[in-house]
């Protein structure tokens, strides 16, 4: 019978089925990083449990690092002793730990990639919800809590039931200016934030066919902001071709076999799905938030939603709520908002791609003056690279804080935050209340480049015509 | 480890209206900051029940006569966003011991489940009746029967839903896998052996 990726993984991985009807599921590759997993250590001490299976699990630090303090003890206390507290953990039970040390460190969904430990085929899981970022090469990665890190510390498995799967197909090419973030942020407008419950994401069709590795990661990362725990796309060349030569890709003879068998957990032709949702990729313009979740965005030519628009009673509260937070107008255009503060970084565009993206726009040009703009590369290497092309001393040049790698302002759990109702331009993955760190702070989600046309302008604006995109791409 | 089996909950119950209330609301990211989770209880819902400055504001929670309530009433794709198990670990460290939703988050659901918190969903109206009881009769308790799926508060009653994998562990107390998931470990030796990523 034809299978769906999701299926033939999770067959694979199957262990047996507990006694409530749950499976028993191997999770080949686990990742940990400072926040979600001391309490799984303690647990497992308390318990007098070892890691059974040390050698596939893989720290870093991301979410409470400075970026603009490299030396410790780092003035926040509290993160030091995380700091120490992951250090001690892994050394303890010979866990393999990316410390800044190691030139290695970064956030987690950007390491593993990086290191070739996010393989096809796999199953993968950390603390953190947006693990969802690695099924961009196949691979089933779940964001868990706690006592689950605690669960696949002390047994290598978890305890979970099967997940549907809906296959989202985007076809075509995507406008000059849309990017892997519109994307995703179009999806989420269109199913809400908890429309994806229950599921598992198969993204597919010939945009994703097209899309770099780093693309595909931007989509999936987000695929919790829609509701579904995992979403994943089906392994190809573009897979095989990133993943070849790095530290822990299969390397020789084993490569060959690897890729085999990755090519043989891809979705059948004919497998079945629970549901299906298609998009046209010219249907898709730049897109940014306006509210207090994911799901609340628009296109940037559009106009503020009203109350009175609303369609159902639900809506209308939402509505009310969100705007009552973001201190926005009801039916004005969202271009033209006055923003305090751009963000570029984090697990869903802190990449390479990302910077490189920016640069190339921002060259000669200067953030809008009295808005503080931080770029915040996802991890070491990253920033390691942009360094050596020199994108650095571009975003620099044109006003933005060149910073050492981690979260940042994507949580604010480091010292990066937003002040009082400062309004972020972020090219982060959730506007919630409060989220920047300001209990009244505020988010505008978008793409990296529509970022940096809102820091050059100093306001919510549209990329194409600051930068005239089209014409650019066109060069 | 032998487990309690949770039937039921019985207790007052206090209405935290809204729909999406995600976990950075539950638990702010700032209060993260630490190496256990105790404590956690005292700063739950903390931007929405103190002002910017840091001094209470009205908030159901905090209200004289909810206070000791062990039973949350809420809205739809309650606990979405995070997978930080600090968010039910906050709820249940502030005194709750269950949740009535129209809907959860999924990977909230599954944390709070893991910790003995039984989470019930139930059609919006029928929440309302619920709320509408605790609202008049806060020193009330409320029932929530695991096994015959029902909630019931006053002389009335309305039908709760939950996943049956959830509703067994709970009502026979394996709603932490971990003892299970050892008694595992030699089968999971068998799978790992077909896997070839796994070899060390």
């Amino acid at each position: 019978m034809a299978k769906s990726l999701f299926q033939k993984v999770w067959d694979a991985h199957t262990v047996r089925k507990l006694a409530n009807g749950q499976t028993q599921l191997l999770i080949g590759t686990h990742l940990i990083h400072e926040v979600t997993s001391p309490q799984a250590f303690g647990m497992l001490r308390d318990l007098g449990l070892k890691v059974a299976y040390p050698h596939r699990t893989f720290a870093t630090v991301d979410h409470i690092i400075p970026t603009n303090e490299l030396v410790e003890p780092y003035a926040d206390p509290l993160a030091q002793a995380m700091m120490d507290e992951i250090r001690k953990n892994c050394a303890e039970f010979g866990i393999t730990f990316f410390d800044r040390a190691s030139g290695k460190q970064g956030v987690v969904h950007i390491v593993g990639p990086e290191q070739g430990i996010t393989q096809p085929g796999t199953t993968i899981a950390c603390g953190d919800s947006h693990t969802s970022t690695h099924g961009a090469f196949g691979a089933i990665a779940f964001g868990i809590g706690t006592s689950q890190v605690r669960d696949v510390l002390a047994t290598q498995t978890m305890a979970l039931g099967a997940l549907k799967v809906r296959r989202i197909e985007v076809n075509g090419k995507l406008r000059p200016g849309v990017y892997a973030k519109d994307v995703i942020l179009h999806i989420i407008r269109l199913t809400g934030v908890n429309g994806g419950t229950g599921y598992a994401y198969e993204y597919a069709g010939t945009t994703f066919e097209n899309f770099t590795m780093e693309e595909r990661m931007t989509v999936c990362n987000m695929s919790i902001e829609g509701g579904a725990r995992v979403g994943y796309v089906n392994p190809d060349e573009t897979t095989f071709a990133y993943l070849k030569g790095r530290p822990y890709s299969p390397k020789g003879a084993e490569w060959d076999a690897a890729v085999e068998r990755w090519k043989s957990f891809a979705s059948d032709e004919g497998a079945t799905y629970d549901d299906v949702m298609i998009i046209d990729a010219a249907d898709i313009a730049p897109t940014v938030t306006w509210g207090i979740n994911p799901g609340q965005g628009i296109s940037i030519v559009e106009n503020i939603p009203s109350p009175e628009t609303a369609k159902t009673d639900d809506e209308k509260a939402g509505i009310i709520e969100a705007l009552e937070y973001m201190k926005l107008p009801a039916g004005a255009p969202i271009k033209g908002t006055k923003i305090n503060v751009a963000f570029l970084g984090s697990c869903t565009n802190g990449r390479l791609s990302d910077f490189r993206e920016v640069a190339k726009y921002v060259k000669g040009r200067k953030v809008a003056p009295g808005v503080k703009a931080i770029a915040v590369p996802g991890s070491q290497i990253v920033a390691l690279q942009c360094e050596k092309e020199g994108i650095d001393k571009v975003l620099a040049e044109a006003g933005f804080e060149w910073r050492a790698a981690g979260c940042s302002m994507c949580l604010a759990m480091n010292p990066d935050k937003l002040v009082g109702d400062q309004l972020c331009a972020s090219s982060s993955n959730r506007n919630f209340k409060g989220r920047q760190g300001s209990i009244t702070g505020r988010t505008v989600l978008m793409s990296p480049v529509m970022v940096a046309a809102a820091a050059v302008t100093g306001e919510v604006s549209d990329a194409r015509e600051v930068f005239e995109v089209g014409e650019l791409v066109e060069a | 480890m032998a487990l309690e089996k949770i039937t039921s909950v019985t207790g007052r119950a206090v209405n935290v209206p809204g729909n999406d209330i995600d976990t950075d609301r539950i638990i702010p990211a700032r209060f993260m900051k630490c190496v256990t989770f105790d404590g956690l209880g005292e700063f739950v819902f903390f931007d929405v029940r103190h002002d910017p400055q840091g001094n209470k504001i009205d908030h159901p929670i905090d209200r004289p006569e909810h206070k000791g309530a062990t039973i949350l009433l809420s809205g739809a794709n309650f606990g979405c966003g995070s997978s930080r198990e600090h968010a039910p670990q906050a709820i249940s460290k502030a005194g709750f011991k269950a949740i009535i939703a129209e809907n959860f988050a999924e990977i909230f659901f599954g944390n709070s489940t893991t910790l003995g918190m039984p989470c019930v969903t139930a059609a919006r109206e029928d929440i309302a009746k619920i709320a509408a009881f605790v609202a008049a009769n806060p020193d009330k308790d409320i029932t929530i029967d695991l096994e015959k799926l029902e909630v019931r508060f006053g002389d009335a009653s309305v039908k709760i839903a939950q996943r049956d994998t959830a509703r067994d562990a709970l009502i026979n107390g394996r709603w932490d896998a971990i003892g299970e998931l050892i008694d595992g470990l030699p089968a999971v030796k068998e799978t790992a052996a077909k896997l070839p990523y796994m070899a060390a």
